[in-house]
């Protein structure tokens, strides 16, 4: 029985856990988790990454339009990627687009899960009437699609307020927008695992304690149930992502001069034909990695935290 | 030679942080007809000993070393496909959980038949009726309507019984029954326990019985083996073991019974807890919680911390303990010599 | 302390109903019956109609076998659960209809020990958090330094190392988690303790430990208990008295000195020829009809009578009420009140 000081025991808990063993044994896991980090930084840092701002009109020369990339004959090497139909160095779009897709995937997930994460926990534990009621309203939220409820949202703020306005305000609209839509599945999930948590003699000792509700939910009870959260906030992530990528494909989301990848795979599918095929197919290439690797980290996690619960 | 031999038994658990010796070096024998219970506190190896009977030990456990003689056949090294003909047909067993074994989507009747055929060749008819014949065995009311009932239908005792009725379809020649009654209220595990040891009297069936009910074994056993971390530390015939136990942790554990004491009083408890098997003490892996030991004048204290004790007989009993040994003034034998 | 004080019970139980519903909600309970709609409702039965008294002082012991309701008793008393019907006194002062707000005071007086010690801990918190939420809770006036002498002072009365502080539950073995949260109760100073199967999720060595220290604990602190328990040999040894439940109701209740010397219920009979004895005479034990009935569905009459060997007409039809013997124990049995039995 040696003391430990807890940072120190924190550090050791963790060296000696499950999930850091099972990480060092994962090769898909580890590839994963780099790529996704490489990325991050990447999008991130792209002001100091990226050879040019593609959101500045001065660096964009249209008479460098449609270069390919460096392995095809006619590049040019300032654009490594080649460049777009406005003369945009593709890989500063794509660097800056996916910084605009990480925002919008994170932070729709943020708002999903502190709304879903709420509902979840008071629907559980309070049980009864609110129960019935908020499980109710994410059914009924769930029976209208995603990209449903925010193409009517967004076709109605683009014809309200004009392109310009919806342009400006675009990055919390759709954060709003695909935040709002997917908190159900969040608070489905909270709540299956509020209601088997409820049934443990922790929380009746806490009520016999004489703790308020609120502290048992928040103090007690949700610490309890981050593993699933996490599960499916990954998921979610990448989910958010190819909502938004969606949206901006179908001209709802990110206009053309703040691209996200999305907006780039849309404005250059219309080149496709003409054998500017890069400016598709690249920004594709990279949201395709970026999701998988985020499904592929959200893969492994929910084997490790809860094999028997999730696998089927 | 015995029905059921085995012989210096060792079962490990491979796991990251290392081997984990969740047996070491078990023997016992069972004769055709005899009911052995095997005792022992959650942790001491009792249901390994019984999953390893019939080779269902599962990864990452592993049989390192040892034999199993069952009937003159070796079974360790034997495939799955030729130890299917022993496991469940001349050796079944009974869990503590009914729903366990008992598939939920089938009815009784099926999962009797199904049980029959796969060892049998006769027709689901005759197979039928055997398996009535086994639930009128089992004293089940009204036999013929649980057949086509689902497990679900039945209450935990009813439940029980059918397994037991499962366990003896195919005529086995040892039951092997882990906590059988733990799940069931004191009533029911009466009965049960009965009916277990009539049928097991009647048919000549061997019992091999894990449980952590002391009351129990003296009630249904003849003979019976005390486990701790993994080891057999004493073993002999029931009776001689309940009047007078010889290993300090098989008095420890009789002592600290409530009904071993005057109402009220101080119970005489075991310090301390069973060891984790990954952190076995060195020595006798009772010799932190041993009286003789952690008093002041414990004269034992060297050899009990250092040298892992030899058998010694006392009486009918074998004894593993450094403290009995030299209390009877024999001489250590080594543990191969007293294993018939 | 004034002695109609301490002449009063501490607890008093009356007539005490609890069902649960087994049908779900509004939508769920409507059923077609006969071209009808119909609104349909089944109820667990967990108790029925208990009466109890216990006494300062005193460690009454409820036993019964699993659906009796002894569980659902405890549960009850500590709030956890509303009363169907009945009330509930602590100290003359009806504690069944309070708000969470209004029970606090009465939370540091009575406290709560469960059964399974592996859920009753948080497993978030460390054994320091846990041991310091009830009292900052109950007396938030405490600085730090109080606090936490106070859950030093726990920590060594039940016997746990205090540098075990910083680390959670599932570092602990079953015994070590229990004695925990034996000391979590413990931290408010109750007078009043409701321990539901303290011991029956540990192995033997350590069911002995876990008693003596509630005997300790019962003691040095005066402590009263309401011990629900199905294993005999432990209410013998703990018990200073004794409630034998069935299906709901209590069917004898008694000193437990005079109860294990001459039990007079019939079900009280059956359930101590049924306790494995070490003794090589093998006593026959009493066997009884059938099993228990579902608490859906009650039997008319004394719930015992379908696996009463002494069942008449009467048992059929009436329900038997606790009538005091010439020994002080209260049972309820037409048998005996009738003289048919002992």
């Amino acid at each position: 029985m040696n003391s430990m000081s807890p940072s120190l025991s924190r550090w050791s808990r963790f060296r000696d856990s499950y999930l850091l063993y099972s990480f060092k044994r994962d090769l898909i896991a580890q590839l994963s988790l780099v790529i996704f980090i490489l990325l991050l930084a990447a999008a991130v840092l792209a002001p100091w990454l990226a050879p040019t701002n593609p959101y500045d009109l001065a660096q964009i020369d249209l008479l460098a339009s449609e270069l390919p990339p460096f392995w095809i004959e006619g590049s040019d090497d300032a654009y490594l990627l080649g460049t777009d139909a406005q003369g945009r160095d593709l890989l500063s779009t794509i660097l800056y687009g996916a910084r605009v897709s990480l925002i919008i995937g994170f932070g729709a997930v943020a708002l999903q899960a502190t709304l879903g994460v709420c509902f979840g926990l008071l629907a559980g534990y309070l049980g009864g009437r609110i129960d019935a009621f908020l499980m109710r309203l994410a059914d009924i939220q769930l029976s209208f699609s995603t990209l449903m409820v925010a193409i009517v949202v967004g076709a109605l703020v683009k014809a309200i307020f004009g392109g310009d306005t919806f342009g400006a305000y675009a990055v919390p609209l759709l954060v709003l927008i695909i935040g709002l839509a997917e908190w159900p599945q969040y608070a489905r999930t909270v709540r299956a695992s509020v209601l088997a948590e409820k049934s443990k003699e922790y929380v009746d000792a806490a009520r016999v304690m004489g703790l308020p509700s609120r502290r048992i939910m928040f103090r007690h009870i949700l610490p309890n149930t981050l593993s699933p959260i996490f599960v499916i906030s990954t998921v979610q992530v990448a989910n958010a992502i190819i909502s938004e990528a969606a949206l901006s494909f179908l001209g709802l989301g990110m206009p053309e001069t703040q691209p996200s990848l999305g907006s780039l795979i849309k404005s250059g599918f219309d080149y496709l034909q003409s054998g500017s095929w890069w400016i598709t197919l690249i920004p594709g290439a990279a949201l395709v990695v970026l999701v998988l690797v985020i499904n592929l980290l959200g893969d492994w996690l929910r084997d490790v935290l809860n094999p028997r619960l999730y696998k089927g | 030679m015995s029905l059921l031999d085995v012989t210096h038994l060792d079962v490990r658990f491979a796991l990251r942080k290392g081997d984990v010796k969740a047996l070491r070096d078990v023997s016992f024998s069972l004769d055709r007809g005899e009911r052995l219970g095997i005792v022992g506190e959650s942790g001491a190896g009792k249901s390994v000993a019984a999953f390893t009977l019939l080779n269902l030990i599962a990864k990452p456990g592993y049989i390192a070393g040892g034999s199993i003689c069952f009937d003159g056949q070796e079974l360790i090294g034997r495939s799955d496909r030729s130890l299917r003909h022993i496991r469940g047909h001349r050796i079944s067993m009974i869990f503590q959980d009914p729903m366990m074994t008992l598939n939920p989507v089938l009815s009784i009747g099926e999962q009797m038949v199904e049980c029959l055929k796969a060892h049998r060749r006769i027709s689901t008819h005759e197979a039928r009726a055997i398996s009535l014949h086994k639930l009128v065995q089992v004293q089940i009311p009204s036999p013929e309507a649980r057949l086509d009932q689902y497990p679900h239908e039945l209450s935990g005792g009813m439940r029980q019984r059918v397994i037991i009725a499962i366990a003896l379809l195919l005529d086995p020649d040892i039951i092997i029954a882990d906590e059988p009654t733990t799940a069931l209220d004191v009533t029911i595990q009466a009965e049960i326990m009965a009916l277990l040891l009539s049928l097991c009297e009647k048919h000549n069936v061997g019992l091999i019985l894990i449980t952590h009910d002391l009351g129990v074994v003296s009630q249904v056993t003849q003979r019976m083996l005390v486990m701790y971390a993994g080891r057999v530390i004493e073993d002999g015939p029931t009776r001689e073991i309940i009047n007078d136990p010889q290993h300090p942790y098989t008095q420890g554990l009789m002592n600290a019974l409530p009904q071993m004491a005057t109402p009220g009083s101080h119970l005489n408890q075991i310090p301390g807890s069973m060891p984790s098997l990954d952190n076995l003490p060195s020595g006798c892996a009772f010799h932190p919680r041993c009286h003789f030991v952690t008093r002041p004048d414990g004269q034992h204290r060297q050899a009990c911390k250092e040298q892992v004790p030899d058998f010694v007989t006392s009486g009918n009993c074998r004894v593993a303990c450094h403290m009995v040994a030299d209390m009877l003034g024999y001489e250590r034998i080594p543990a191969e010599e007293i294993t018939q | 302390m004034s002695v109609a004080d301490a002449a009063s019970p501490l607890l008093e139980i009356r007539g005490l109903e609890k069902h649960f519903s087994l049908s779900g909600d509004f939508l769920e309970q409507l059923q077609f019956q006969g071209g009808r709609l119909v609104r349909r409702q089944e109820y667990v039965h967990a108790i029925n109609g208990v009466d109890l008294e216990i006494q300062r002082g005193e460690a009454l012991c409820v036993v019964g076998e699993s659906g009796c309701g002894k569980s659902t008793v405890a549960r009850t008393v500590m709030g956890l659960l509303r009363p169907s019907a009945g009330e509930i006194r602590y100290q003359g002062q009806r504690i069944d209809d309070l708000s969470t707000q209004a029970l606090l005071p009465y939370r540091r007086r009575m406290q709560m020990i469960f059964q399974n010690p592996y859920a009753s801990l948080n497993p978030r918190m460390t054994i320091q958090q846990t041991l310091e939420e009830p009292i900052r809770l109950h007396h938030p006036d405490w600085n730090r330094q109080a606090v936490e002498e106070k859950v030093q002072e726990v920590m060594t009365s039940v016997g746990i190392a205090s540098d075990w502080g910083t680390r959670y539950g599932h570092e602990f073995s079953g015994g070590q988690r229990q004695r925990i949260a034996i000391a979590r109760a413990l931290a408010v100073d109750p007078e009043f303790i409701v321990a539901d199967e303290p011991i029956s999720a540990l192995d033997v060595s350590i069911q002995a430990q876990v008693l003596n220290l509630l005997m300790e604990a019962r003691h040095e602190r005066q402590l009263t208990y309401l011990f629900i328990t199905h294993d005999l040999a432990v209410v013998e040894h703990f018990g200073t008295r004794v409630a034998v439940m069935y299906l709901g109701r209590v069917c004898e209740i008694a000193d437990t000195a005079t109860l294990f010397s001459r039990p007079r219920h019939p079900y009280t009979q059956a359930l101590m020829s049924a306790i494995p004895r070490l003794e090589d005479d093998r006593p026959q034990h009493i066997r009884l009809e059938g099993e228990v009935p579902t608490p859906v569905h009650l039997p008319a009459g004394c719930v015992f009578h379908g696996r009463c060997a002494h069942a008449d007409e009467r048992c059929r039809r009436e329900i038997p009420s606790l009538i005091a013997t010439d020994d002080g124990s209260r049972v309820a049995c037409h048998a005996v009140e009738e003289g048919r039995l002992d």
